[in-house]
Formats: C-alpha cells, structure tokens, sequence
C-alpha cells in the first residue's frame, strides 16, 4: 500500500498511486482543483505527496502531452493581443506551475525539437536554466562557463538604484548610480525583470587597444572626459544612528552640543558646525572623525580618584563621528522615537563617489579590471570620425579568458548605437554575428568591428587597425575611497600597547608569523628587531628577586617591594612580554627574570 | 652525507668533485692551465652555494618544502572507484613520513632477489610463497557441529592438512584436534556456542603458510631484475629467506627499517619516500632540504616526528615550546621543575623584543676601538 501525506501529514493509503496522481494532475488542468496545489509519486519511497502549503518555489513549464506542447501558436496570438492573459493559460491547462516535489516526475524538454512522447513537459526558453543575475549576460553561451560565472557574481556586486525608494531609506550602507542606463546589447531578462527601475551601469565606447603600460594585467584606461561627463559616477550613503539611552538611576544621554568641561571634550572648534540641538545641519560638509551628533553619557563605572576630582562633572563626551577615512556631507537627518520613548536620530550621510584610479569597473562576462590611468580626453586615441573611446581595454585579456561573448558584445553595441535600437539576445537564441556584421557594412563600417585610429598625444595613425564598440560596464562596489589606508605613527591598543588592527581603527598591518619567518629566513635580525619594537618598554627589575620593580615617588627612588634597596636594573623588552609575566604571576608562576651585568 | 662533505684539504672542494674534475679534465684532456681555471671557476661556484655562518637554514628548508608542498591540494584525497593497488601518496603520505606514523597507511615492500636467483620464475614463485595464507585462504568449508560442539573445516589441499591442525593445535591450547579424510575436526571443550562463534572466527585468522602481514604480491621488470612488490611489510621474514637480497630489499615503513637496519638506514628511507613523494607531485625540492629534516628526525638515535611530541617538542627553549602548542602544560612543568630558559634561540629573543641570535644579529663586536690604536 502506498501512503499519501498531504502537506507532510499522514492521510491514507492507496493501492494505485499513478492513478491517484494522475487524477489530481488532471482536475488541477481543468481547474476543478486549485492551480496551487502539488502531487508527486516517489516509486522509491512509495509515498504519494500533496503539497497545498505556502512557501514552495514554483516555476512555470508548458504541458506537454504525446509530444505535442499544449500551449499553440494560437494562445501565443491571443497574448500578443491581449486577449488573454497568464491566468488563463493557467485555466485552460496550457502551462502550469511545479514545485520541487512534482518537478521529480517531470521530463521536460528544453526546446521544441528535442520533444518526444515521452516528455511531460516544455521549458519556455532554454535560457530559463539560468539565475537571474546570469540572464542578464548578453551571450553567455560564447564564453566559458566560468566567465559566465564571474560576470553573474559581479552582476551583484555593481552599483545601480538598488530600490527606487533609496531617499527614504535608512539603509546602514548603500550606493546609487547617478546617471545609469540601459545596456545596449539586452537579453530576455531586461525586459522581464524591471530593469528600467534597476539599472547598474554605462555603455561605454571600448577600444581593445594597449595604452603605454597602463592597461597591463587587467588595469584600464579611462577617458577622463567621460568622467566628467559623469560617466559611473554614484553616492555612498551611510547612515548613523543614536537613541538618547536611559541607565539605571533616572540618568541618560544629553544630545546636544556639549559643554566646556566635560570628560573628552573636544574644543569648540569640534562643534561649531553643529546646530543648536546638538545634530549636524543638512548639507554640512563632514570629514573624517568629524561629530555628526553631539551627545554626552554619564559614567558607567567611577574609579576611586574620580569622587574626588572637583569641578568635573561625572559625564563623559560620547559624539556620534563620522567614520575613520570617510568624507561626505549630512543628507537627511530623521528624528523620532523609538517603541521605547527614547529619542531616535539617524543622520545619513552621502558621498559622491566619481571613479578614480584604483576602483572597479566590471563587464558583464566577467573581465574585470581596476582603474590605472585617467587620460585626458585630448590625449586619448581617436578615429577617423572623431569618436574618442571611454575605456581602453587590454586586448591580453581574450586570449587565456575567451569571453568571446564580450567580442560580440562590442560588436553588438556598436551596432546598436549606429541604429539606435537595442540588440536583444538571449542565451542560446543570439541575434547572429553575420547579422550583426552585414548591419556595419550597411552603415559604413568594417565588418569586423576594427577602426584607423590616431594617436592622441602625437596625432600619428596606428599602424594596426583597432577594435572599436560599445560595451555595457558596471561600478563594482570595492572603491578605493572605502579601502584606502596608510598609517606610520598611530593608536595602541591599551591591554598590550601595541598597534591598533583595522581601517576604522587607524590600525597597522600585521606583520604576521610567516612574515617573521621570511626575515629570519633572510638572517636580518636587526630588521626584524626594529618591526617588533612597536611596543618596547624599559622594565626596572630587581636583581635579586628577578620581579619588576617599583619606582618610590617620594624618595624618587626605584625599589623592590621584595628585596628593598637591592640593585635595580632596567631592561629593554616588549610590553606584551612584560603582559605575560605578570598574567604568569597571576597564575601561581614564578617567572623570574635573571639579569646579566650591564655592560 | 659524511661521504660527500669529506672535503679535499688542498683545494678546499669536496672530494667527490674533485674527482670530478679529474675525470672531466682526462676526458676532454685539458691543459694544466684550462684545468687549474676549471677549479678555479668551480670553486667559486660552490662556495657561493654554500651556508654562511648564521644564516637561518632551519627555515629556509622549512619554507622550501613547505611552500611547494601547499600546492600539493586536497585532491589526493580522494580517488574513488580507482581500480588496482591503493597508494596512500601526495600530502597525506608526505604527513605520515614527517609525523613519524608508527604503521603507514599502505605499508609496502620491494623484495629484490639475488643474482642466482634473479629469474621470471623464481620470481613468480617466490611471490606466491611470501603472501601470507591464512586458514581461511585453505579451507573450502568451515561449519558448527553442534552436537559435538565441535567445529569442522575442509582443507583444499589435502596434503597440507598435517600442517594445517598442527598450526591449529600450536595457535589453540586446550584444544583438541583431529583429522578425518580431508577434514579438520576441532573440539575446543565449550559448550555456548557464542564462544564456539568466536573459536571460530579466530581459527580461520590462524597464519599457516607465507609471511606475516604480506597481503599481496606482485612480480615487476625492472631493467635487469626481476622485483617483487609486496603490500604490506615484513623485512625480519623476508631477509631469512635464501633467494632474497637483503642489500637491496627496501620498504616504505620508516619504523620498521629503523628497528631491522637502524637508524641510518630509517634516516635513508626518510629521505628517499620525502622526495619521491614530492616527485610524484612533480615538485622539485632539493634533496638537501629535506636531508636536513630527516638528519633532525634521527639525531637523537631514534625516530621522532616533526611536531609537538617530536622535534618541535624537544626544544630547549620554554618559551618557544609553549608558544607552540600546549602552552599550559609547557609553562607549569616549567615552574614546577624551576626550569630556566637561557633565550638563546630565535624565537624567544622576537618574543621578549631583542635581537635574535641569527644572521645579522648573531655576532658582536669584540674588538675594543682604544686596543686597536696600539
């Protein structure tokens, strides 16, 4: 006996499951049952399941049945003429949705050609084997599956309108393009998917073209003309956040700019920009470290000096500020209340964000690459009709990658720039590279997409042709502006004093145990020395007891808690050792230091 | 090793070169002069590829096998549904030789034989001699007799069947074993026939003929001889048979030729399955590298592992040791036994800020400036 679960749940036996499928399978076509419901038949398990629950991801495959799809030319007609609509294909059993459960008992063809009778069913399009973000690559089935791959990932990662409501939002982090557009070359996917409301890059006119050495292992060129046209140009926004936090005791937060005197204060200077109430005003240009919100905070924990401090309030300066390395100028300032009561202030911060070198632009086939050198529009190569290219690409990177894909995408670009119509194609159904070639000699072009082009800066002809087109390029969000980072003197942590970790924190760069391990191996000892010396410390140390010593401030003497006026020594070592005997110590270990003679 | 680095007093080359030299110089029949400008340029040659005084070989070793080892990927993990012999070899195999694993995960041995003896079929022969057989690989039949709580076997070969209930009576005590055509009747006086199971079990493991251990054999041309590649290793019971060359006959457990031949010899086999390994994976390390390491494995006279039992844990320095691994247990038998440590290594001095006793920071001046003016 076969089991039936509906929605996971046990609810009777059948002796003939296919039949009982089948059944349902056919009221669900004739829309005596719900379109929503699933059945599936696993022969392994023998168990029959129906699924009706929410939740499921289904996707939409036309009904085939003896090999002969249901769904015509002639509904294909009606839709054209919006006579019908999708729910009515539904009704009239020419497509239906399945969920993962029913898709194990499908056979479904992925083209017109391949049907027989065996098939259940028809995909739509082949190109519905791909993600969304792999749909959007024009030509996807002339370039290597990896590239294919890359360009999917890097898809996510350019910038574009995320949502049309950015400006009420208060994202933590979020980018914009300020002028994008629609790709030139387009699948399927641009006109399913709202693009128009999503877009994420430029077309750029691409020249496939060495310039100097500046376009070496993936680096490009860029015309610095188009930047200031705003080509890829877009804002960071950032937002910051504080509640005016109540503690125990009836004390709270103070926001506001706060008052000569109190623990941390800045100096006036520190708060000037500020408005009354304490908030940046919008459009106020904020740099690095710069208070956005002033706010000051009683005193959590009070050390045993500071009742007795007088003329010091026991509140402390906590100013919301900007973050380390960062620019921008206050955008929108909300302020309202939490659930709580409290006070809420998110202040938003943009920042334009113009290319430069050292960011990320992507194509959509997965060539990468960083910005190496912007080259005034005037010194850029041009062509026999004047036309100056955005971006000079190495033509090193087709060779190993064969994204031709890309090729037929500059191509396709530059045809569609010539006759103003978008090219749309979809994987595995391409508008044809003959097309694509005969539109360019129509137009007055090389088939082959090369142009004569002359050197900017020398006036000279080329003596090769060069590749000329237009191709779709996104922003990637890794800018430099975010990642730049140097730091020669700087903060300490306070456990250890040695150097802080991280951007935000003006850190230093490890130099790690592999790293120490390359000076040993070079026998610069000295060197490696002088690396480590970032939190050296003179120890006093008593010369009997081998314990640190302590400094008498009355006698302005060094004595040994222990030992009393015996010799004192100082040695020269790092405070994370020095951390480490007395973290020994703590643990009932000796460590007893034996000093040799000064010398 | 000690061979290669006695040096020649007069030329300040090692003999071996020397030789070299000697022979170039014969056969190209150089002039005197065009021979002297040969050592001259040879010498400079090798005294630029030698160490300087304080230069960190330790390391540089370290890192010279290890950095082409990370290239060595996970890949050789798995090679499922590979037919033929399983080899454990690339980075789990170059694991086991350097940990000092007590058994390889596949133990192998190349049996040479001698000259008399180096034939096809002495070969074929002796390869089917040195597998192990066991009673299991003898029997045709093995059943419970119940009524007599006896258990019952049938022998393939019926004129073995002496040896074969000798081998169980020598294995078995308290047993009693008879024969009865071309079966072996065991009566092993108990009645639960759980324990008659597990009688049972333990019969069919008995050894009866080959060697210990040696699962299978596998006979290989090699040039002139004839090699008999075995899976699994038994040196002791190979070497007493007559046709084998006990010169030659190699395996691949470090531990076993260490307890047969010695530590030079564990000492040769390290080196040999280091670089064969690494060879396999197409990397090329010089061999004195991992010379180094296995010299440092067998310092002591015995096999140690590189790692916290072995080389690394015989550090003298407490600090560098605790800084390894098992920092608690280093620290406290450290204050227990008042142990001092000297900072005389590399690792302490970077650890308390001072300049490590390498390289630059290995020598001192002790020249004083006002004695030179004398």
């Amino acid at each position: 006996m076969t089991s039936i679960f509906l929605d996971g749940k046990f609810v009777g036996t059948t002796a003939e499951p296919q039949k009982i499928v089948n059944e349902i399978r056919v009221k669900r076509r004739t829309g005596i049952i719900p379109n929503q419901i699933n059945v599936a038949y696993h022969q392994h398990l023998d168990e029959v399941r129906i699924l009706s629950d929410s939740g499921r991801v289904r996707r939409p495959l036309i009904i085939v049945e003896n090999g002969v799809p249901k769904l015509t030319k002639d509904h294909v007609e009606k839709l054209k003429k919006n006579e019908i609509a999708w729910n009515d294909l539904l009704k009239m059993g020419a497509v239906e949705l399945v969920d993962s459960e029913e898709e194990e008992n499908t056979y479904i063809a992925l083209t017109e050609k391949d049907l027989t009778p065996e098939h259940t069913h028809l995909e739509f399009d082949p190109s519905v084997i791909l993600g969304l973000s792999a749909s959007f690559i024009p030509y996807p089935e002339f370039n290597r599956g990896d590239r294919v791959n890359y360009g999917a990932k890097m898809v996510g990662q350019s910038i574009g309108i995320f949502s049309t409501n950015f400006l009420s939002r208060t994202d933590t982090k979020s980018n914009v393009m300020l002028y994008p557009q629609k790709p030139l070359v387009q699948t399927h996917a641009y006109s399913i998917f709202p693009y128009d409301k999503h877009p994420s890059g430029n077309n750029v006119v691409i020249a496939v073209a060495s310039f100097d050495g500046y376009n070496m292992e993936d680096s490009i060129v860029i015309n610095a003309g188009s930047l200031q046209k705003g080509l890829l140009w877009s804002y960071m926004y950032r937002t910051y956040e504080t509640e005016q936090k109540r503690y125990l005791g009836g004390q709270e937060d103070q926001i506001g700019i706060p008052e000569a005197g109190v623990r941390g204060y800045a100096g006036e200077d520190a708060y000037k920009h500020l408005s009354e109430d304490g908030i940046s005003n919008p459009e106020t240009n904020l740099d690095s470290d710069m208070v956005i919100i002033g706010r000051v905070s009683p005193l959590r924990f009070l050390g045993t000096m500071d009742k007795f401090v007088t003329g010091m309030e026991n509140i402390r300066e906590t100013s919301v500020r900007l973050r380390h390395g960062d620019h921008g100028i206050a955008d929108r300032i909300f302020v309202t209340d939490t659930t709580d009561g409290t006070k809420l202030i998110k202040v938003v911060v943009r920042d334009m964000k113009v290319p430069e070198i050292g960011d990320k632009l992507a194509s959509r086939h997965g060539q990468k690459g960083i910005i190496a050198l912007v080259v005034p529009p005037e010194d850029m190569p041009f062509t026999e009709n004047g036309i100056v290219p955005d971006v000079i690409f190495n033509p090193h990177g087709i060779p190993s990658r064969m994204t031709m894909g890309q090729l037929l995408e500059i191509i396709g670009g530059k045809v569609a720039a010539l006759t103003g119509k978008p090219i749309v194609s979809p994987a595995f159904s391409p508008t044809s590279e003959k097309e694509l070639r005969e539109t360019l000699v129509r137009n007055g072009f090389r088939n082959d997409g090369k142009e004569i082009m002359y050197d900017g800066r020398t006036g000279k002809k080329f003596e090769t042709q060069i590749f000329i087109g237009s191709a779709f390029y996104q922003k990637l969000d890794h800018l430099v502006s975010n990642k730049i980072h140097a730091r020669s003197r700087g903060p300490v942590t306070l456990l250890t004093k040695q150097p802080t970790e991280g951007r935000s924190k003006e850190g230093g760069l490890r130099l790690g145990e592999m790293e120490k391990d390359c000076l040993i191996a070079h026998g610069a000892s000295l060197a490696l020395k002088e690396r480590f010396d970032s939190d050296k410390a003179v120890i006093s140390i008593c010369s009997v007891c081998g314990l640190v010593a302590m400094h008498d401030k009355i006698k302005n003497k060094k004595i040994c808690p222990i030992d009393g006026e015996s010799k004192i020594i100082d040695v020269q070592m790092s405070y994370a050792f020095k951390l480490m005997l007395d973290e020994l110590k703590s643990m009932m270990i000796y460590p007893k230091v034996i000093v040799g003679e000064e010398e | 090793m000690s061979e290669q680095s006695q040096t020649n007093s007069e030329s300040g080359l090692p003999s071996r070169l020397v030789e070299e030299i000697e022979q170039v110089s014969r056969e190209k029949k150089l002039s005197k002069e065009k021979k002297e400008k040969l050592i001259e340029e040879v010498k400079k040659v090798y005294q630029q590829s030698i160490f300087e005084p304080g230069e960190g070989i330790g390391i540089i070793a370290a890192q010279s096998i290890s950095e082409p080892s990370t290239q060595m990927t996970m890949r050789t993990y798995h090679f499922a549904g590979t037919a033929g012999i399983k080899v454990t070899y690339g980075l789990p195999r170059l694991i086991e030789i350097f940990d000092a694993k007590k058994e390889p995960e596949t133990p192998m041995m190349t049996i040479y034989l001698k000259k008399e003896f180096n034939n096809a079929t002495e070969a074929a022969k002796l390869a089917e001699d040195v597998v192990e057989k066991k009673i299991l690989n003898v029997t045709k039949r093995i059943s419970l007799n119940l009524n007599e709580n006896s258990i019952e076997f049938e022998v393939i070969d019926k004129r073995r069947i002496e040896a074969v209930s000798k081998a169980v009576r020598e294995f078995l005590k308290n047993v009693n074993v008879k024969t009865k055509d071309d079966k072996v009747i065991v009566i092993p006086k108990i009645e639960n026939v759980k324990e008659l199971q597990t009688v049972k079990e333990k019969i069919l493991d008995i050894h009866v003929g080959g060697i210990k251990d040696v699962k299978n054999a596998i006979v290989r041309k090699d040039g002139e001889d004839w090699i008999i590649n075995t899976i699994g290793t038994n040196l002791k019971d190979v070497f007493i048979i007559k046709e084998v060359d006990e010169k030659r006959t190699y395996t691949n457990d470090i531990h076993e030729t260490y307890t047969i031949l010695g530590i030079e010899a564990a000492r040769s086999v390290i080196i040999k399955e280091a670089l064969k390994t690494m060879q396999e994976q197409a990397l090329d390390i010089d061999t004195r590298y991992v010379i180094l390491v296995s010299d440092m494995m067998t310092l002591s006279g015995e096999v140690n592992s590189i790692g916290r039992y072995g080389v690394a844990g015989a550090k003298t320095s407490i600090l560098a040791r605790a800084a390894f691994e098992e920092t608690i247990k280093h620290l406290v038998r450290a204050s227990i036994r008042n142990e001092v440590d000297n900072l005389q290594g590399i690792f302490e001095n970077v650890m308390i800020g001072q300049v490590a006793p390498s390289g630059t920071g290995m020598f001192d001046l002790i020249v004083k400036a006002d004695e030179e003016k004398e």
